[in-house]
C-alpha cells in the first residue's frame, strides 16, 4: 500500500488529532470551546481551524494544488495573527501536523517503503509553512498600518492642526465650580 | 534530522501553556492589549483623584498610599448603593451560560475574557472581604485577598470588555457583566486609574460641550463644509438654525457624526430630511455631543455630561428632542436618564408635527430616536423616496449593542433600510439583533493602541459580515452608532475589505426625493450613482 492509501484510511484521526494539537495552543478553556462549539458563527475561529485542517489534508492526499490550501492556510494566519501568540506560535501549526504524520506513520516507515514519498508530502507541507509565515507577516503589517491610519486620521489631530479646537489648561477650583453650577439641570 | 527533531520539541514545549488557576496567572501589558493611562490634566480637569503621570507597563503604578481601604471602602458603599451590584456579586450558580458568549473570549482565547470569569475579578473581592464563608473558606470558597496585582487585572480586563451586554442575554439569572465592569471601572477611577481614550473625551465634553473640544464658531465652520457638500450634490441649499431659542425640537446627535469619515455623510442625511421637512428644529454648539464617555467612567460623570443636554434644551426653551445615530447616548437615555437627571418636567411628551405622532416610549425622557421618527414619517407617506439611487449597494446591517439589547431598536431601522433601498441581506441569526456581536471596539475601546484586541473582538461580527459578502456579494454595512462607524470601518479593512460602513439616514439621503432638486447623478459621498460597468465592486 503506498503512502496515499494509508493516510487516506487515517484521514479522519489525523484530522481530528491535528485539529486538537491546534485547539491545545490555547489555554485549556479556550481549547475545548474550539473543540466542542460546532456551529460556525458562534464559533468562527473553532471553523477557521476545521476548514484549515481539513483543506490541508485533503490537497496533501489528493494531490491537490497547493493554492486550494493556501486560501484556508492564509484566514487561519491571519486569526492568529491577532491572537495572543508571539511568531512562533502563531505559525507553528504546519510543524505540529509533520509530528502528527512522523508519530502516525512510524510502523510504516519501519516496514519501509513509504520514506521516500514522506519526504514528498514533507517537503509540500514545508511550502505551505512558508506560506504562511508571509501571510503572518503581511498581516502584522496590515495591523501596523491600520494603527497608522487611525492615528494620523485622527479628525481630533487634524482639528488641532488648524486650531479649530480648544485646548484647557489646569484651572482653579473656583472655574471648576462655575462650570459644576452651569450644568446642573435642577 | 536530529535538528528537526529537536525543534519539534521546541515547538511541543512551548504550544502547551501551563495548566495554571486563573487567580494564579498575572497580566502582562503588552503593547496592543492595554489602553494609555489617562493624562493628569484630564483626571484634574474632572476633579478625579490621583492625577500623575504612569504606565500600566511601570512596576509601581503610584497607587495612593491606602488605595486597599479606598477600594474596599468604594465597593461597600457601591454594595449599598445599587442592589443590582449585590445582587450580581451573590446570585451567579457559574451555570457556564454566558462563558462563551462573549465575543473578547470567542476571538481570542483568554478565559478571563469568560462573563463569568470577568465578574469573578470582582467577586472573588467580594467575598473575600464581605461574605463569612469567603473569609473563612478563602479559596475553595472562590475568595481571594486584594493586591495590587488584583488592581492590575482589573485594569486589563475590564478595559477589555466593551460593555456591549451580549452576555447578559444567555444568563438565565439576568446577571449583566457590562454592569460588573462598570462598577469595576469606577471603583479604578477611585484610585486614578483611568485611560486617556475615555477620559480626554470627558473633559473635553464637560468643558466644550463635545468630545473634540470643538467651539462654536469652529462647529459652525464645519458645517458650512457639509452643507457645500449637499448643495453640490443635490443642488438643493440648506440653512439650519444653531442654539436658536424657541425652536420646537432639538437635534443632539454624536460629534463623530459631523466631523469624522463616514459619520459626515449621515448627518449630510439629517440635515436634508429636516430640511426637506421644514422642521422647526435647531442644533446647539454646547449640546453638541450625544455620546457620554462617563458611562465608561462613573455613574457620576454619566450625570455630569448627560444633564448638559437637558440644560441646553430648557435654555433653549425647546419642547422635546431627537437625537441622532449614537449607540451608548441611547443606554444613558434609556436606563440612566430618568433616575439620574430625570423626569425632565419643564419638556413636553414628544408629538411628531409632521405626522401627529405622540412618541410614548418617550414621554418620560422626552428624546425620540432618529429611527423612530423617521420610520414614523416613512409609514405614514410623508418621505418621497427613491430606492433605486441605492441600487449599486448590496446591504446588510449591524445591529450596534446599545440601541438593540439596552433599546430595542430592532425593528426600525430595518424598516427604514428597505424603503431607501432594494438589496437588504441579514446576517445570520445568531449574530443579529439582541444576540448582536460587538464591533470590538466599544466602551472606550476603540483607540489605535489596541487595535489587536479591537481585531480579535470583533472577529465574530466580522465573520458573519464575510458569510454574506460571500454569499450575497453584500459591499455595505449599515449601522446606527458613532462608534460602530468608526471602528467597523477599520476592521472591515483587516477582514473584510470590500465592505465599506455606513449610516442609516446615509442611505435616506441617497434616496430622499428632495423639492427643488437638480437630477442626481451623484450620491452623498460625491461618487457616481451607479457604478459603470465592470467596475461594480459585486
Ligand atoms: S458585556 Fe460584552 S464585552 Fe463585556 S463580558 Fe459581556 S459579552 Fe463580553
Ligand atoms: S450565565 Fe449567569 S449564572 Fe451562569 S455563569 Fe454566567 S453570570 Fe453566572
Amino acid at each position: 500500500m503506498g503512502l496515499i492509501d494509508i493516510l487516506s484510511g487515517k484521514k479522519e484521526i489525523i484530522e481530528k488529532k491535528w485539529f486538537d494539537m491546534i485547539a491545545a495552543s490555547y489555554p485549556v478553556n479556550a481549547s475545548s470551546f474550539l473543540k466542542n462549539q460546532k456551529e460556525q458563527f458562534a464559533n468562527p475561529v473553532g471553523n477557521t481551524i476545521g476548514e484549515a485542517v481539513h483543506t490541508v489534508i485533503d490537497v496533501l492526499i489528493h494531490e491537490g494544488t497547493n493554492e486550494k490550501a493556501n486560501t484556508c492556510l492564509d484566514k487561519l494566519v491571519k486569526v492568529r495573527a491577532v491572537q495572543d501568540f508571539a511568531p512562533s506560535m502563531a505559525v507553528d501549526f504546519l510543524y505540529m501536523l509533520k509530528q502528527l504524520l512522523k508519530d502516525e506513520l512510524k510502523n510504516e516507515f519501519h516496514t519501509g517503503g513509504v520514506y521516500e514519498e514522506f519526504l514528498l508530502i514533507e517537503s509540500r507541507i514545508d511550502t505551505m509553512a512558508l506560506f504562511s509565515f508571509e501571510s503572518y507577516l503581511k498581516y502584522k503589517e496590515k495591523i501596523y498600518e491600520l494603527k497608522v491610519n487611525e492615528f494620523k486620521n485622527m479628525a481630533f489631530r487634524l482639528l488641532e492642526r488648524a486650531n479649530l479646537t480648544f485646548e484647557f489648561k489646569d484651572e482653579g477650583p473656583a472655574f471648576e465650580k462655575s462650570v459644576l453650577e452651569r450644568d446642573t439641570v435642577k | 534530522m536530529t535538528d528537526e527533531l529537536k525543534q519539534d520539541d521546541l515547538v511541543k514545549i512551548n504550544y502547551k501553556p501551563p495548566k495554571k488557576d486563573w487567580m494564579d496567572t498575572p497580566v502582562n501589558f503588552r503593547h496592543g492589549t492595554y489602553i494609555y493611562p489617562a493624562r493628569a490634566k484630564n483626571l484634574k480637569y474632572l476633579d478625579l483623584p490621583n492625577p500623575r503621570e504612569w504606565s500600566p507597563t511601570d512596576e509601581d503604578w503610584k497607587l495612593p498610599e491606602n488605595w486597599k481601604d479606598i477600594i474596599l471602602n468604594g465597593m461597600k458603599e457601591r454594595l449599598d448603593k445599587y442592589r443590582s451590584f449585590k445582587v450580581f456579586m451573590d446570585i451567579c450558580v457559574r451555570c457556564g451560560a454566558c462563558a462563551d458568549k462573549c465575543h473578547f473570549f470567542i476571538g481570542g482565547g483568554d478565559p478571563k475574557n469568560m462573563p463569568v470569569l470577568r465578574a469573578e475579578l470582582i467577586r472573588s473581592i467580594y467575598k473575600g472581604n464581605f461574605t463569612a464563608a469567603g473569609k473563612i473558606l478563602g479559596r475553595l470558597n472562590g475568595a481571594r485577598g486584594l493586591t495590587k496585582d488584583v488592581i492590575k487585572e482589573w485594569f486589563y480586563y475590564f478595559y477589555q470588555c466593551t460593555e456591549c451586554r451580549r452576555c447578559s442575554v444567555f444568563c438565565p439569572y439576568g446577571i449583566d457583566t457590562a454592569e460588573i465592569t462598570m462598577m469595576g471601572r469606577e471603583l479604578l477611577t477611585l484610585l486614578g486609574c483611568n485611560v486617556n481614550w475615555v477620559l480626554e473625551p470627558a473633559a473635553n465634553c464637560y468643558r466644550t460641550g463635545n468630545h473634540l473640544g470643538i467651539q462654536p464658531h469652529a462647529l459652525k465652520d464645519m458645517f458650512e463644509m457639509l452643507l457645500d457638500d449637499i448643495e453640490d450634490r443635490t443642488g438643493v441649499k440648506i440653512e439650519p438654525t444653531f442654539n436658536r431659542k424657541g425652536a420646537e425640537i432639538l437635534f443632539v446627535t454624536p460629534s463623530a457624526d459631523y466631523f469624522a469619515d463616514p459619520g459626515i455623510y449621515t448627518c449630510m442625511g439629517y440635515l436634508m430630511l429636516f430640511h426637506e421637512l421644514g422642521l422647526d428644529y435647531t442644533w446647539s454648539t454646547y449640546a453638541s455631543e450625544g455620546g457620554n464617555f462617563g458611562l465608561f467612567t462613573s455613574h457620576e460623570m454619566i450625570k455630569r455630561l448627560n444633564a448638559k443636554i437637558y440644560a441646553e434644551a430648557k435654555r433653549l426653551g425647546v419642547k422635546w428632542i431627537i437625537g441622532g445615530e449614537c449607540g451608548h447616548m441611547w443606554r444613558v437615555i434609556h436606563q440612566y436618564m430618568d433616575t439620574m437627571n430625570g423626569p425632565a418636567d419643564f419638556l413636553e411628551a414628544p408629538v411628531s408635527p409632521i405626522t401627529g405622532t405622540k412618541f410614548e416610549n418617550a414621554k418620560s425622557t422626552k428624546m425620540v430616536h432618529i429611527t423612530e421618527f423617521t420610520a414614523d414619517l416613512i409609514k405614514n407617506n410623508k418621505l418621497k423616496l427613491d430606492p433605486s439611487r441605492n441600487d449599486k449597494l448590496r446591504i446588510t446591517f449591524h445591529d450596534s449593542c446599545n440601541p438593540a439589547r439596552a433599546m430595542g431598536i430592532l425593528e426600525e431601522p430595518r424598516y427604514i433600510i428597505k424603503n431607501v433601498c432594494n438589496n437588504f441581506f441579514e446576517m445570520p441569526e445568531n449574530t443579529a439583533r439582541e444576540q448582536t456581536f460587538c464591533c470590538g471596539g466599544g466602551a472606550g475601546l476603540g483607540t489605535d493602541e489596541m487595535m489587536e484586541i479591537r481585531m480579535r473582538g470583533g472577529m465574530p461580527r466580522a465573520n458573519a459580515v464575510q458569510y454574506v459578502h460571500d454569499k450575497h456579494g453584500v459591499n455595505r454595512l449599515t449601522c446606527m452608532c458613532a462608534i460602530d462607524r468608526a471602528t467597523l470601518t477599520t476592521l472591515m479593512e483587516y477582514w473584510v475589505p470590500d465592505v465599506k460602513v455606513t449610516g442609516v439616514h446615509e442611505l435616506v439621503a441617497n434616496a430622499l426625493v428632495m423639492k427643488g432638486e437638480k437630477e442626481r447623478i451623484v450620491d452623498i459621498r460625491g461618487e457616481p450613482l451607479k457604478e459603470k460597468k465592470g467596475e461594480d465592486d459585486v
